[in-house]
């Protein structure tokens, strides 16, 4: 090793003065492409944040529903863990719990669930959710649908008694076994097909639809709390706003026109706004990360698409709720509007410089 | 009942008379060689001959755009079938198999750093070489065992890259896939092999390596002006055209760097 | 003006406030004879050779090289493949120093830039070997000498400094101002333009002043304080930020008739000319929670690493990393004999614990990477593509335009690692064009020879 030296009288190289560098055997120092730093956030971070966003709607789910809701909650949780675990066993991969989007799809695809729900119903959907809706396009990152809301659909298609049972919420203390009702939308649709107005359905007020006391999946009633998270999100930076304003941004136009048009028949754009699981799904689940585009002007399309679809199957089709439909609708529309909105590349600009100069 | 079936039929016959018409239209011509070359081809599309697999490398044969023995797969029977197909004649060429010039696994051979990234060779020989310290030492993540088309490379335990023989059709794949440049084509008899391919001094290499050659020359003595193992810039060298049948050879190696794999071999040995 | 995309990392500029300081004599030098793109000279010594401090190693060969001088005198060792900065053992003149650092007698007289032809001046630059010292390290008098069917009309001076930890460029513009302004000065007279912009990011106002107050009356530059935004410094958004031209893809900022110079750039450009000196130093700092005493070092190029962490007080026992230039494009070193070159702006010393780990995990398409791309590509895709190892789809998707700022992997959350993706992808990318090159030669070659039969 050569030692440092300073220059004394004579010129000549003297002794070092400062003490000889720790020895540092190459094979310690770690190598690696460029950037050697991180910005910190990991994907367990980013789940963390989307829980700790559903906690309010959570929440108040769990207060509105009791008892009925926890459990809901606790089997979709553990049934998602097993699963999950299970598939990594089946392909001989190292189990992914630890980055917590099991845990997420668990507690989604409870939220989506009516408190009432059996418990064979929530485990079919766990195994629906994390087999069929992720593991089978080989897990996290690949999957075109939203988990939760593959299970959802195919849960409602082939259950739908089950899965429109709605509990009438009666706080904390509402039995397993509660009476039964319809949600907002439901009854609206009712009441509108059977040649009757709006008015006639006797939909629950906006305050009671703000803070979610009306019948529904258990995580989708409150808007108020759904929103809190969804506005946490955005300001942690999780979420990009493209989707959600986008989302209700559509809805409420298609819906205001309706109103405008006719009020009689076509409840007001509040209405769909804070009813049903449009603001569950315009801040949780058509924000997740893997089914959406990658730009922002991929985002903005991909909500205003869903935020239609909503509007449309909710005014003109067949089902109260079509907020599942459009998101998955959309899901699958993901690649293609990816392929339509690729950035611009840096320079590949119209304006020559000499213009640039004169402006 | 009966409108919908006949509509369906009516939709369906219209749907296959196009179907019919249009492959009439744009039927392409192809040379009915290249037909006959593709059938006598293995079929496997490997790619080692260098073009999109076997029908394509039959049109490129007809077109004159590929020579008739560039399939580097098939035997010597099929080449000249192919051969004979446009006209031609080939020479007939020894039977290769592939063989990886390193045993440096992490048992024996020392790392330089620490690596983090990508488990591709190639990509990993962007950062100074790779995490060997010998220079020309295996990086062990699998790029010869990923082209292969034919599961005829396996990676040890210890993290170094082997052929099997049994497997092995020498089309090369492999040799172009190594950042390395470890891998050669060597005739399937032959028995002796210097499975090194390190160029430094023999201190160096041994500090890099422990069955690293060392360019000792003690195995180029044992055949005075015989030029079947010659030492250059440290590296001993099979001449493979008379290469030396002698399992006493690979005990005068002091690193195990020349390597005996012949009948008289153990069976472990020959069959890796 | 301010470009899309970019990041903002935490800056640790904690060495903003350290005085140069000169590195002491060393008792031997590695001088590669590659410091630059482009052409390697030829060697001109051999081993045994006494030389003197300045004397040429190595002289040009072509245009786009420059030489290499004995940063002391002394005695050449060797001459041979030794460890270089890049990873690979380069050719390199190891001088064992005299401690006499003798200056060589055939050094060019010094002279008055303002009295010089361009074509003088370009030869004075290309004789002391300066080249660019912002990392790229492209030979100045190239990027000086724009063919004439390119107008230049603006020549930028780089003071960003966007790579975090680095601050040798914020000391040379407080320090060296006047030689700064001078050297701007004189490369408008090479380039013949009358307008300059000096470009320092906004956490360096001080910088700014500094130049300001030493710019001559005959140089007329104006100043900017830019966005502190990483990668603010890369020539292209740099371009961008001052004058609003965008670089087109695969163009030069001459195609836009500008001319980018990094501040310590200048400086090597006037002590080349007014005082004659080749380039043989450089400011770089050597810093990082890992070094014991971080420095503001004015070093000797060649300088063994070894030496120069010994200098700092030596590196602290949970060292990880050891990075030549900043944390967002520097190179990871492995060997403590590599010797710091004419690029090398700084040596980052990380904890093991601070340094990124790459996990490759699945991309989650979160979008984060295409926010933060300043060059508008879609790393993510791009990421996947090379992952499967489609490089023939990259062309589609521009990776030649990814300039590997390292932004993309910055705020990955899967720590996938991009940077090495398309690094590897790049490389691939241009072998099949230049297959599909050959392939079409051949065919029209083949066509040639069919019509002629």
């Amino acid at each position: 090793m050569t030692l440092e030296s300073g220059t004394g009288p004579d010129g000549a190289p003297t002794e070092p003065a400062t003490p000889v560098a720790e020895p540092i055997t190459p094979r310690d120092l770690i190598v690696s492409a460029s950037p050697h730093v991180h910005a910190g956030q990991d994907v367990p971070w980013i789940m963390r944040q989307v829980l700790l966003a559903l906690l309010p709607g959570l929440l108040a789910g769990l207060w509105f529903f009791g008892l009925g809701a926890l459990r809901v909650l606790v089997l979709a949780v553990a049934g998602c863990l097993a699963c999950e675990w299970a598939c990594a066993r089946l392909v001989k991969r190292p189990a992914t719990l630890r980055d917590y989007s099991a845990v997420l799809t668990g507690v989604l695809l409870a939220m989506n669930l009516p408190s009432g729900s059996p418990w064979w119903l929530v485990l079919i959907g766990s195994a629906v959710a994390i087999g069929l809706g992720k593991a089978v396009y080989g897990g996290l990152g690949y999957n075109p649908f939203n988990p939760a809301l593959v299970a959802r659909v195919f849960l409602l298609i082939s259950f739908p008694v089950q899965m429109t049972t709605w509990v009438v919420p009666q706080g904390p203390g509402t039995a397993l076994d509660a009476a039964t009702g319809a949600t907002p939308l439901g009854a609206i649709k009712e009441a509108v097909g059977l040649g009757r107005t709006v008015a006639d359905a006797g939909a629950p007020g906006l305050r009671d639809l703000l803070v979610g006391n009306v019948g529904g999946s258990f995580g989708e009633v409150s808007a108020l709390a759904l929103l809190l998270g969804g506005l946490w999100l955005l300001w942690r930076g999780v979420i990009r706003w493209q989707v959600p304003v986008a989302f209700m941004a559509a809805t409420a136009l298609v819906t205001g026109i309706a109103h405008l048009a006719d009020p009689a028949h076509y409840a007001s754009p509040l209405v769909h706004l804070l009813g049903g699981g449009l603001m569950l799904g315009a801040w949780f689940m058509a924000t997740d990360m893997v089914t959406s585009p990658v730009t922002r002007r991929g985002l903005l399309i991909f909500g205003a698409g869903c935020g239609l679809l909503t509007a449309v199957i909710r005014l003109w089709g067949g089902y109260p709720e079509g907020v599942s439909f459009a998101i998955l609708l959309m899901n699958a529309a993901t690649p293609l509007i990816d392929r339509w909105t690729r950035p611009r590349v840096f320079g590949e600009a119209r304006k020559l410089y000499r213009e640039a100069d004169a402006a | 009942m009966l409108v919908p079936t006949v509509v369906l039929s009516g939709i369906g016959l219209l749907a296959g008379l196009g179907l019919a018409l249009a492959a009439r239209a744009f039927a392409v011509e192809t040379d009915p060689r290249q037909d006959r070359i593709t059938e006598a081809l293995p079929g496997a599309n490997c790619g080692g001959c260098g073009f999109a697999g076997c029908g394509d490398f039959a049109g490129a044969v007809v077109r004159g755009d590929a020579k008739p023995d560039g399939c580097p797969v098939c035997d010597q029977e099929t080449r000249r079938l192919v051969a004979s197909i446009v006209g031609q004649t080939v020479q007939d060429r020894a039977p290769q198999v592939a063989l990886i010039l390193c045993q440096g696994g992490d048992d024996v051979a020392a790392k330089k750093y620490r690596y983090n990234g990508l488990a591709s060779c190639a990509s990993a020989a962007l950062l100074g070489g790779g995490d060997k310290a010998c220079s020309a030492g295996c990086l062990g993540l699998g790029d010869c065992q990923r082209v292969c088309a034919f599961g005829a490379v396996e990676m040890t335990p210890s993290g170094v890259a082997r052929i099997i023989p049994a497997r092995c059709t020498a089309c090369g794949l492999c040799v172009a896939a190594c950042p390395k440049d470890l891998i050669k084509l060597v005739p399937v008899e032959a028995t002796i092999h210097v499975l090194c391919s390190n160029h430094d001094r023999g201190p160096a290499a041994k500090k890099a390596c422990t069955v690293a050659c060392l360019g000792c020359k003690k195995c180029e003595k044992s055949f005075t002006g015989d030029p079947r193992i010659r030492v250059a810039d440290f590296l001993a060298y099979i001449d493979y055209e008379h290469a030396p049948d002698d399992p006493a050879l690979a005990a005068l190696c002091p690193t195990g760097s020349l390597v005996y794999r012949g009948d008289a071999a153990p069976a472990a040995e020959r069959t890796t | 003006m301010k470009f899309s995309g970019g990041v903002h990392p935490a800056y640790h500029k904690d060495t903003a406030g350290l005085q140069i300081e000169a590195m002491p004599l060393l008792h031997r030098y590695v001088v590669p004879i590659a410091q630059h793109l482009g052409a390697p000279g030829k060697v001109l010594v051999a081993k045994g050779d006494r030389v003197a401090r300045w004397q040429p190693l190595s002289e040009p060969v072509g245009f786009v090289s420059v030489p290499v001088h004995a940063p002391t005198s002394g005695t050449v060792k060797q001459v041979a493949a030794l460890p270089h900065p890049l990873g690979r053992p380069m050719l390199a003149v190891e001088i064992e120093s005299d401690g006499e650092d003798r200056p060589w007698e055939g050094l060019a007289p010094p002279a008055d830039w303002r009295r010089l032809e361009p074509a003088e001046l370009r030869r004075a630059i290309q004789a002391a070997g300066v080249v660019g010292m912002g990392g790229a390290t492209f030979p100045t008098h190239v990027k000086l000498s724009p063919p004439a069917e390119k107008k230049v009309d603006l020549l930028i001076l780089n003071g960003a400094e966007c790579e975090p930890y680095l601050t040798a460029d914020h000391r040379v513009m407080l320090e060296q101002a006047a030689e700064v302004m001078e050297g701007l000065g004189l490369m408008m007279r090479v380039l013949g333009v009358t307008r300059a912009c000096v470009g320092i990011e906004s956490n360096k106002p001080d910088a700014l002043e500094a130049l300001r107050r030493a710019c001559p009356a005959d140089v007329a530059a104006e100043f900017t304080l830019l966005e502190t935004k990483y990668p603010q410094g890369s020539e292209k958004h740099l371009i961008y930020a001052l004058s609003g031209r965008r670089v087109p893809p695969g163009g030069l900022p001459m195609d836009v008739g500008c001319v980018v110079q990094n501040v310590g750039t200048a400086v090597a450009c006037l002590e080349a000319v007014r005082d004659g000196l080749p380039m043989t130093e450089r400011v770089a700092t050597v810093t990082g929670a890992a070094i014991n005493v971080p420095h503001n070092l004015r070093v000797r190029v060649g300088a063994p690493l070894l030496d120069v962490l010994a200098h700092c007080g030596g590196v602290t026992p949970d060292v990880g990393k050891v990075i030549f230039g900043g944390p967002m494009m520097g190179i990871g070193q492995f060997d403590m004999d590599v010797p710091l070159i004419k690029g090398t702006s700084g040596v980052l010393c990380l904890r093991d614990d601070e340094a990124v780990l790459f996990e490759g995990g699945p991309c989650i398409r979160c979008g984060a990477c295409v926010d933060a791309c300043p060059m508008g590509l879609v790393p993510s895709a791009m990421g996947l593509i090379a992952e499967r190892f489609r490089f023939e789809e990259l062309g589609d998707w521009h990776i030649l335009d990814c300039i590997e700022c390292g932004s993309c992997a910055y705020v990955c959350p899967s720590r996938r690692p991009l940077v090495q993706h398309f690094k590897r992808g790049k490389a691939e990318w241009r072998d099949i064009l230049e297959e599909r090159r050959a392939k079409t030669d051949r065919d029209a070659k083949r066509a040639e020879t069919a019509a002629t039969a």
